[in-house]
């Protein structure tokens, strides 16, 4: 790991706090029971994989602004065949509409499930989480080392499915039966998927029993900074919903491998002849488990980004968090209403009206609790002393996307507008709204706002801000378009949209955005940069930079293994920002006041 | 090397319990969604079938019930395995503890000869109405004796009731021209047996992972006592939770899968 | 009500009832336009005003709350209303008030990997029994039963639906494979189509719409050729749909699905 250089000079304090010693590379750096290093591990995992992912999709954005022509740069080397069976994803430089839908099943699923949980819960709940509690590790830290390792060969199996006969799925990241029983490529998605449940499933218990049992004397669950509560709420969404899916995955397994019909119904007729499998499944059953799981990851998506807007918000503001209280009631609502609210996603399957009702009822309730954080967050701007720096800019910047995504939730929520927008290039729009500006410009914060306790080392403004603006610009131009396509009646998952009136007829706002995909992997190059020679060349600072008042400042930065030189107490409320009669904008929450 | 974590051995003030309790519960919560999960869909699966088999028809109810026996009993030597421990006495609490090990051995050879009887008995489906020993039928059941590519030799199961009398029953030979669907009774025969070997299967894993818990703390494990006995306990315990669950799990499967 | 151009994008609306989904659309719009403007400006403003200065220092008592509340409360009360007001009532009308039955075209859906079959009762007005045992990819893709007299006279037509202006279609749906969904956007209907199962949707073209062809799209993956599955509702008059089905009569049948295909 990368960090490794500045983590040196925090070593004294530790033999000294501890008494152990050095501990070798391979057991400080690869396989590390200390949840900074793993939840380091996690992050630089997590980012690569979320590149990856984003490469898929700029590939598909070629074939949708010029459909057919040849890919450039990386045309020939997908049209190679490698070996006999091997499934290509183009021939002669053009993708193929199996490319094309392996491209999108690979590219939902890297970018959830191996790009945003691991990097919101593994990387930033596991460093974060801990020190905000002023707790020395988590509680089990062996089992903290695992569901890394148990992650990474879940995610290796993703990508290495590219390569097996057959290909990688090709049926979506919803993978929706008979056709992911039917199609090729399916398998590896489902065994990489069990071990990613099986990590969520340890990381989640390892959460809640730190949050529950560890946290430094004085530190009440109301005296919690908002970020500890979203990894709480989040950790028992990760807790309960995926099990469901988990078992829907053995279901498809076996369905796939020992001919079952969990999922097949009687009488198939597939590729010209009669299907093999005996029949009497339900497709729908599927649909159910998988959203189960799907819609209370949503939250699991957006909630530590929410959390991490939250102590950026209070810590550039300079003032507590308004209506703290509120918003942690209502993250915890948030929590309760995502587990019956799935079938909001299933309301053209000819669901009954009376069920139907219930779920778009539901689906309009939960929406109050996300208004009600979204309000607070803004409110809190109000009498505030705003520091523009790059942590604050993406964290100000993740109100109106994600308020753009959330409102466009409201019509496909409703069943009668959804009967137009549903499965369209809307749908697209409104989750990326939530996911992609939302979610992933709270990690940027978190990354640029975190990164000096990480390592010791500020990342550079100026670079910080050039990274900030372009990629603003283009996350609107890239998913604003879809809106109006989605409008426009242009069908989702479509290889080749231009046999589609909808789709001749939006052809130049696809290649507006897919300009603007590509103008926005340049703008992460700054932060590519930034993150990797801020780690030698960056400003040296000591334990708290931003003038911070949780407890995570109140250890060195780094921190050393077992995190305090001293145990914290919590003394006072999260948010102490500007309290009158003091000459400093900021109280910690560890510091003893003289009386 | 490791850093000292609050409440490892020692009740949390608050909670009252170790880490490791609150844990083993926040992991059986889980596993009361995947099981959950599993069997809701057995309950939308046969609600929705057209035929739906009674399991007592096809399963071995009395091996079944020997089983829930030994893992009940199983159940009740972990418990007291663990107030041997709590008394102190090491010796007979790890001879307990051999005890439901073996017992979850047990459970796992009947279910195999289960499994392997399954897998050996077929189910020919006729393109026509055959006469079979008299009667017009569409499927007969049996064992396969002989196959080739142009027929089978097939030992048709006794009429119902009519049990131990099989020297009534010849071996008949069957065309393949005549064969509709032969099919072994796998998790492919039908979505009864697709619900059974899923859900048994899923459930033998968690009477593996079981055997290897205990068996680990059987073995290299049981140093522990000597250097942290109340540790030792609660890993006795956590453990006794889990098994307890699995147990408890067997219970729900034996009466939804060999009963009704 | 009947033809309109509803704008917001949204695409021509040729059925009788779609105005009711577009109008939906339209209000909900509206207030989140609204609603965006309207938290954007105190947003911006927030900002602007509380920017760093030096000397300056922030101000925890400084809080507007009440205007939250109200905001809350306005956007509880507004989801209430289009959840009750509108939502409701439109899915009702759309999913439980099916056109009488005697007076509606009916048709057989029948979705495959990736093809619509349409399947019309024929001049007897009653649909020919089906089995998969009679399906023949290019000639029978429907299984028709040879031997029942209802199946003679029936119409197979792949990827093409015949509708006339002002009469109310009935269509059932159903899948040979895959999950698909059947939607035409100019009518406003979406359906998933469920293997396994039968499910009937309605709409009525209005008296008033354009003639001509229009997408019939398959809205739900369903394999790598899922964007080819294009099918064509064409929009007749009384006349112009006899003269078509004239012009199916003469062919043998079962129609020859390979030349249907190709026009």
């Amino acid at each position: 790991m990368s960090a490794g250089h500045s983590h040196d000079h925090g070593h004294a304090h530790d033999d000294h706090a501890h008494g152990h010693h050095e501990l070798g590379f391979i057991r400080k750096w690869i396989f590390s029971t200390d949840h900074k290093v793993i939840g380091m591990q996690y992050t630089v995992t997590a980012l690569v994989f979320l590149f990856f992912g984003f490469t898929l999709m700029m590939i598909m954005r070629w074939q949708l602004a010029n459909p057919g022509h040849v890919i450039p740069f990386v045309g020939s080397m997908l049209s190679k065949q490698l070996y006999a069976g091997y499934m290509n994803l183009a021939t002669e430089g053009v993708l193929l509409p199996e490319g094309y839908n392996a491209l999108g099943a690979m590219h939902g699923t890297i970018m959830v499930f191996l790009g945003i949980v691991p990097l919101a819960v593994g990387g930033f709940g596991n460093f974060v989480m801990p020190l905000q509690i002023g707790a020395p590790d988590m509680a089990f830290p062996k089992l903290n080392m695992m569901s890394y390792w148990v992650f990474l060969p879940g995610g290796l199996i993703m990508l290495a499915s590219f390569f097996m006969p057959g290909g990688a799925a090709q049926s979506g990241w919803t993978s929706y039966a008979p056709l992911s029983v039917i199609n090729p490529g399916q398998t590896a998605w489902l065994v990489g998927m069990i071990f990613l449940i099986t990590s969520s499933l340890l990381g989640s218990i390892n959460f809640i029993v730190t949050i529950i049992h560890m946290r430094a004397p004085g530190l009440t669950m109301f005296r919690l900074p908002f970020f500890v509560w979203a990894q709480f709420v989040t950790a028992f969404l990760l807790l309960l919903a995926f099990p469901p899916l988990e078992a829907a995955g053995v279901m498809q397994l076996m369905d796939r491998l020992a001919g079952t019909s969990f999922f097949m119904p009687s009488g198939l007729w597939v590729s010209g002849k009669a299907a093999e499998w005996v029949g009497g499944g339900s497709p729908l059953l599927w649909q159910h488990l998988f959203w189960f799981l799907a819609h209370p990851e949503v939250y699991v998506l957006i909630l530590p980004a929410m959390g991490i807007v939250a102590e950026v918000i209070a810590n550039n503001t300079r003032k507590p968090l308004w209506g703290y209280r509120s918003m942690v009631y209502a993250a915890a609502f948030l929590g309760f209403m995502s587990f019956i609210v799935w079938a909001h996603h299933m309301f053209m399957t000819g669901m009954s009206t009376k069920i139907s009702t219930f779920f778009q009822t539901t689906t309009m309730i939960i929406s109050i609790p996300s208004v009600i954080i979204l309000t607070a967050l803004v409110i809190s701007l109000w009498g505030g002393s705003i520091r523009f720096n790059t942590p604050m800019l993406f964290a100000i910047a993740f109100l109106p996307m994600f308020a753009i995504g959330g409102l466009t939730g409201l019509p496909l929520g409703l069943t009668s507008s959804d009967i137009h927008l549903h499965d369209t290039y809307y749908v697209i729009g409104h989750f990326h709204y939530v996911v992609a500006p939302g979610t992933i410009f709270g990690m940027f914060a978190g990354i640029y706002y975190w990164y000096p306790k990480a390592t010791g080392r500020m990342m550079n403004e100026t670079l910080g801000k050039l990274h900030f603006w372009p990629t603003f610009i283009c996350m609107n131009c890239i998913f604003f378009p879809m809106l109006i396509q989605g409008m426009m009646g242009l069908s989702r998952r479509t290889y080749d949209p231009n046999i589609y009136q909808a789709g001749l007829a939006s052809l130049k706002l696809h290649k507006m955005i897919s300009w603007s995909a590509w103008i926005m992997a340049i703008a992460q190059l700054p932060f590519i940069f930034n993150f990797f020679v801020s780690m030698f060349a960056g400003k040296k600072v000591t334990e708290n930079p931003w003038d911070s008042t949780t407890l995570e400042w109140a250890a060195p930065s780094p921190p050393p293994h077992g995190n305090f030189l001293t145990e914290p107490k919590a003394h006072r409320d999260p948010y102490v920002y500007s309290p009158p009669g003091r000459k400093d904008d900021f109280l910690p929450q560890h510091v003893v006041l003289e009386v | 090397m490791d850093v000292a974590i609050p409440c490892q051995v020692k009740p949390h003030p608050v909670t009252g319990i170790a880490n490791g309790k609150l844990a083993i519960w926040l992991f059986l919560a889980s596993e009361v969604m995947l099981f959950g999960a599993l069997f809701s869909s057995y309950i939308l699966l046969r609600t929705n079938a057209e035929t739906w088999p009674r399991g007592h028809d096809i399963l071995s109810v009395p091996l079944a019930t020997l089983n829930t026996a030994v893992l009940i009993t199983s159940s009740v030597t972990m418990v007291m395995a663990w107030a041997q421990l709590m008394m102190g006495n090491f010796s007979k609490g790890r001879k307990y503890l051999a005890v439901t090990l073996s017992l979850a051995c047990v459970f796992l050879v009947v279910k195999f000869f289960e499994y392997k009887d399954k897998f050996h008995h077929y189910q020919v489906w006729f393109n026509t109405p055959t006469m079979v020993a008299g009667h017009e039928v569409t499927t007969i059941t049996g064992h396969i004796e002989e196959k080739t590519d142009d027929f089978i030799k097939f030992l048709p199961d006794p009429p119902k009731g009519h049990k131990a009398e099989a020297g009534h029953h010849e071996p008949i030979k069957i065309e393949t021209s005549q064969i509709k669907r032969l099919s072994n009774y796998g998790p492919w025969h039908s979505n009864f047996f697709a619900v059974y070997f899923t859900m048994t299967g899923l459930h033998g894993l968690h009477v593996i992972g079981g055997i290897i818990v205990i068996g680990y703390l059987l073995g290299p494990g049981a140093k522990l006592w000597h250097r942290d006995r109340q540790f030792y306990i609660n890993r006795i315990e956590n453990t006794g939770l889990y098994w307890h669950f699995v147990d408890l799990v067997w219970i729900f499967l034996f009466p939804c899968l060999y009963l009704i | 009500m009947g033809v309109q151009n509803p704008g917001y994008w949204l695409p021509v609306d040729l059925s009788k009832y779609g105005y009711k989904i577009d109008d939906l659309i339209n209000i909900i719009h509206v207030f989140m336009l609204i609603l965006f403007v309207g938290w954007g400006i105190f947003f911006v403003y927030c900002l602007v005003r509380f920017r760093a200065k030096p000397g300056h220092r922030a101000n925890p008592e400084l809080i507007h709350a009440k205007g939250s509340k109200y905001a809350e409360i306005g956007v509880a009360i507004f989801e209430a209303v289009i959840l009750l007001g509108f939502s409701m009532p439109v899915w009702a009308a759309y999913k439980h008030a099916p056109p009488d039955k005697d007076k509606a075209q009916h048709v057989r859906v029948v979705a495959q990997q990736f093809a619509w079959n349409f399947h019309y009762p024929g001049p007897d007005g009653i649909f020919g029994k089906t089995d998969q045992k009679y399906i023949d990819e290019a000639a029978n893709p429907v299984g028709l039963d040879p031997n029942d007299p209802h199946a003679l006279d029936d119409i197979v037509d792949v990827n093409n639906l015949h509708v006339i202006r002002g009469k109310p279609v009935m269509l059932r749906l159903s899948s040979k494979d895959v999950i698909h969904s059947f939607w035409i956007p100019v009518m406003r209907v979406k359906q998933d189509v469920i293997p396994g199962t039968v499910f009937p949707i309605w709409f009525e073209p209005a008296e008033n719409a354009t003639l001509g062809e229009f997408d019939i799209t398959c809205a739900q993956l369903c394999g790598n050729n899922h964007f080819k599955m294009r099918g064509a509702v064409h929009i007749d008059t009384p006349e112009s749909f006899q003269k078509w089905l004239d012009s199916k009569k003469v062919s043998t049948q079962p129609v020859n699905a390979e030349e249907e295909f190709k026009e």
